[in-house]
């Protein structure tokens, strides 16, 4: 591990960033610099023992499951995907939320497709999620992995329906897709690595308490 | 085709990791010996019903499968050690007290574990079996800690949890075995969020403990304050006694609670453990009790015992082990040959130079040198080229 002391906490910068600040204020941290202005990808705190690494969503998981980061936050997507090994999972942060839905262009029969026990094809970003959702229903599926524009698959023949994050639906509506399944409510949950829990506790028990009584506050 | 090219997470071992390694070995397997645990050597492959005991899902997924061209049968390349010494005891050695035994071998994964970045750890691992008592268990974790002192592994310290509180509180809460295994999971990941949602339906005093066992972690001393928010069972709070006179019985060691944390492989029954050393991401020892693993092979045996990865273990170790060798020339002087022959009985490495390929002696390790002064064949430090 790299940060040998002290305490490193992998973030992603947009949303989940802005949405952690006033957490992290709550535990008394406030970073010396701001993602969406520095190219730094280090960040430093008002505290000398913590450090922010800014990290792609998708990696957060990553980071902290071998170390590099001893605490991150992920969307729960984001953690489906990942698998989770490594990790513990001790806290629902109540940001980022959105939700996971299958999305068909406007007139595709849903309903009437996985009735008759059609194969269907499904563009998405999230193959596990994808996988387990349409296992549990009892629908066969063959998953076509795209790494972004999902809502283009649909309209031009790639896929039957996608699966995706939605927030306001703005996106789906200006293409003429509608939503036919919310899947799951999707929020950001606090990861940490289960060695660092154990070997840094003393450092980490207060951030995680404050986290949770800023969260508890807020609902 | 890179014909050098390994597959993912399998290495070599070379030379300088390599001396560590076998001195760890030879270090530790003798230690076992004078606390009386016996060498046993299981095979590297056996049918696979054999090495999959219990509901070992996840060993089940880690274990290497091929079939055997003699019978037709699936056969495993062992994930994990234990169940075959367990096999030994139940149904090979069939003493009727305590088996102490030992074992040092390699292990294949098919996946890298959660716990181990190699698919292909060195599994060094005491197994206690034929004692049920606290007493067994004290003598394991003892071993543990003697263990990683002599490996010179800085241990910041060795968690201690009792399966026996996850198994009671399940029960009294009535889930069968497939909410079990979700919950288990979910306890494992301390994924706090997916537990409330699972005992939704489970009525107080049960789902209150479940929700509270992942916050039930920390140092010793607060062992009293996490009974008082586990209910008044006997079951719960007899494990909680266990865990507690553990404690007292093994003052002196860095000992912490984590009831949350039910190990892998759902084979384990009663306190289990495992050490963590700072800066290293996994836990670098593995252990508790597994009391009913012997009836798969026709005893049940209390049992306890705990395993490290030596590869691991090597990887954590600061200071190497130093060649030493001795350079001698290529002459054909008996004075010569009698002198290797007298330092290597003694124990010392020594390299004698083939003709034409001078020059490469630091490189192979050489730190002195055989010169003949006076007629006397004497030594002295190499001359740096």
């Amino acid at each position: 591990m790299s940060n040998q002391t002290g305490i490193t906490l992998a973030l992603s910068k947009g949303r989940i960033f802005e949405e952690t600040l006033p957490l992290l204020a709550a535990a008394g941290i406030v970073p010396t610099d701001d993602p969406e202005k520095s190219r730094k990808l280090i960040i430093g705190t008002n505290r000398p023992d913590v450090r922010i690494v800014i990290v792609r969503a998708t990696d957060a998981p990553t980071y902290v499951q071998y170390g590099a980061a001893d605490m991150g936050i992920a969307g729960k997507d984001v953690l489906i995907e990942h698998g989770g090994a490594g990790l513990y999972q001790p806290l629902d942060l109540k940001i980022a939320c959105c939700r996971m839905s299958v999305a068909v262009q406007a007139g595709f029969d849903y309903a009437a497709a996985v009735k008759r026990g059609a194969r269907l094809r499904i563009a998405t970003k999230y193959i596990q999620t994808a996988r387990e959702h349409f296992a549990a229903k009892g629908v066969h599926v063959d998953l076509i992995k795209l790494y972004g524009s999902m809502e283009l698959a649909p309209l031009v023949g790639l896929a039957d329906a996608i699966v995706d994050l939605v927030s306001t639906g703005g996106t789906l509506k200006a293409n003429n897709l509608v939503e036919v399944e919310d899947i799951m409510p999707i929020s950001s949950r606090l990861i940490v690595n289960q060695a660092s829990m154990k070997t840094k506790h003393a450092q980490l028990q207060p951030i995680l308490e404050a986290f949770e009584a800023a969260v508890e506050a807020t609902a | 085709m890179r014909r050098w090219l390994l597959p993912e997470a399998i290495e070599d071992v070379l030379p300088a990791q390599a001396r560590i390694i076998e001195r760890m070995r030879g270090r530790l397997l003798n230690l076992f010996h004078i606390h009386g645990y016996e060498l046993v050597a299981p095979p590297m492959l056996e049918f696979v019903e054999s090495l999959l005991v219990g509901s070992a899902h996840d060993l089940d997924l880690r274990t290497f499968k091929l079939v055997d061209q003699q019978t037709g049968r699936m056969l495993g390349v062992r994930a994990d050690t234990t169940p075959q010494v367990a096999r030994i005891d139940a149904h090979l050695l069939n003493r009727k007290g305590v088996a102490r035994l030992c074992y040092c071998g390699t292990a294949l994964h098919t996946l890298p574990g959660s716990f181990q970045n190699t698919r292909e750890p060195l599994q060094l691992g005491a197994e206690l079996y034929g004692h049920a008592g606290l007493e067994a268990d004290v003598e394991v974790l003892r071993l543990l800690a003697h263990t990683l002192e002599l490996a010179e592994v800085p241990v910041s310290r060795i968690d201690l949890g009792h399966v026996g509180v996850f198994e009671a509180l399940c029960q009294q809460a009535g889930l069968d075995a497939e909410q079990e295994q979700a919950l288990f999971a979910a306890m494992q990941a301390r994924d706090v969020p997916t537990l409330r949602e699972l005992v939704a339906d489970v009525v107080s005093p049960w789902r209150d403990a479940l929700l509270a066992l992942p916050q039930c972690y920390g140092e010793v001393s607060e062992l009293s304050a996490m009974r008082k928010r586990m209910p008044d069972h006997p079951a719960v709070q007899g494990a909680l006694d266990e865990l507690q006179q553990l404690v007292t019985a093994l003052q002196g060691l860095p000992l912490s609670i984590d009831l949350s944390d039910l190990r892998g492989y759902h084979y384990h029954t009663g306190v289990v453990f495992a050490a963590y050393c700072r800066n290293e991401p996994q836990a670098i020892a593995l252990g508790g009790r597994y009391d009913n693993m012997g009836k798969a092979y026709g005893r049940s045996r209390p049992a306890t015992g705990f395993s490290v990865d030596l590869r691991q273990l090597a990887r954590l170790v600061a200071n190497g082990v130093e060649r030493q060798a001795i350079l001698a020339p290529a002459d054909a002087d008996p004075t010569l040959q009698a002198r290797i022959e007298a330092l290597r009985a003694a124990g010392e490495a020594v390299v004698v130079a083939l003709p034409g390929h001078e020059g490469t002696w630091l490189e192979a390790g050489c730190t002195r040198q055989l010169i003949k002064r006076d007629g006397e064949w004497v030594l002295q430090p190499l001359a740096t080229e």
